[in-house]
């Protein structure tokens, strides 16, 4: 993947810097000529990946960026943070396992929206996502 | 502080949510409508989400919530208006938003609500 276009990196420190996330990843997705139903999806997983490094990560940034791979082009969104990590990623990303009350959807709810998923997280050493969507 | 409206009319409460909503602004409303109910004696809420242009889980959670609080409040909660880009993400995401009723306009929304508060 190369990336062929300019990088963006949002703070994510406070509940309303989501909204943010969401709103130039939209952009982003419009620019790239997404569908309503792929936009809302890429959307969608960032909203869950930008609450999840706030909430378990204590905050961090947003990255999107634009890749091409030959003629595809695609949006991909990195969501990193510095903070406690995740000790079991099997359980972390099973549906409905939350240690915050909430619906354990957002790892795995976020994976399965996008086309390409990576996780790595080690306790102590944060934790980083990557997800990428394409056209 | 940022609020969203809740209208009464007759019986029931309307809602309709304008704003790409924040995580605070979701729980205010929660905690509004709940205290509208209590007040109003209101039968039944109407939610309008079809300016929202995404749902994600902490919403949906939103929507399950106040659909339940109100129901343990003898008021029934109908979601009206989803985009169906909405929908097929939702799903996929992983929520279904059980025990939310839904209508697919305001106005069937309506006679819904008309219909299950007698």
């Amino acid at each position: 993947m190369n990336i062929a276009a300019a990088v963006e990196t949002l703070p994510l420190l406070a509940p309303e810097h989501i909204v943010t996330v969401r709103q130039k990843v939209r952009q982003r997705a419009v620019e790239l000529g997404f569908s309503l139903v792929e936009q809302t999806k890429i959307v969608t997983a960032a909203s869950e990946l930008a609450r999840n490094t706030i909430l378990h990560g204590g905050g961090g940034r947003a990255i999107i960026d634009v890749v091409s791979n030959g003629s595809r082009r695609g949006l991909r969104l990195t969501f990193e943070d510095d903070g406690a990590g995740i000790a079991n990623l099997e359980l972390a990303m099973k549906d409905g396992y939350s240690t915050v009350g909430g619906l354990g959807l957002g790892l795995s709810g976020a994976k399965r929206l996008s086309n390409e998923f990576d996780l790595q997280s080690a306790p102590g050493k944060g934790t980083r996502v990557v997800i990428a969507r394409w056209k | 502080m940022e609020r969203i409206p809740i209208l009464k009319m007759g019986r029931f409460l309307l809602v309709s949510i304008q704003v790409d909503m924040h995580d605070r602004l979701a729980l205010q409303l929660q905690d509004d409508l709940t205290t509208r109910i209590a007040e109003t004696g209101a039968q039944g809420v109407l939610i309008d989400i079809s300016a929202l242009e995404m749902v994600d889980s902490f919403i949906g959670r939103m929507l399950g919530n106040i659909a339940a609080m109100s129901s343990v409040l003898d008021a029934r909660t109908v979601v009206v208006g989803m985009r169906p880009a909405v929908a097929i993400t939702l799903v996929e995401l992983g929520m279904s938003l059980p025990g939310v009723q839904t209508a697919l306009d305001i106005e069937k929304g309506m006679e819904l609500l008309a219909a299950v508060s007698g």
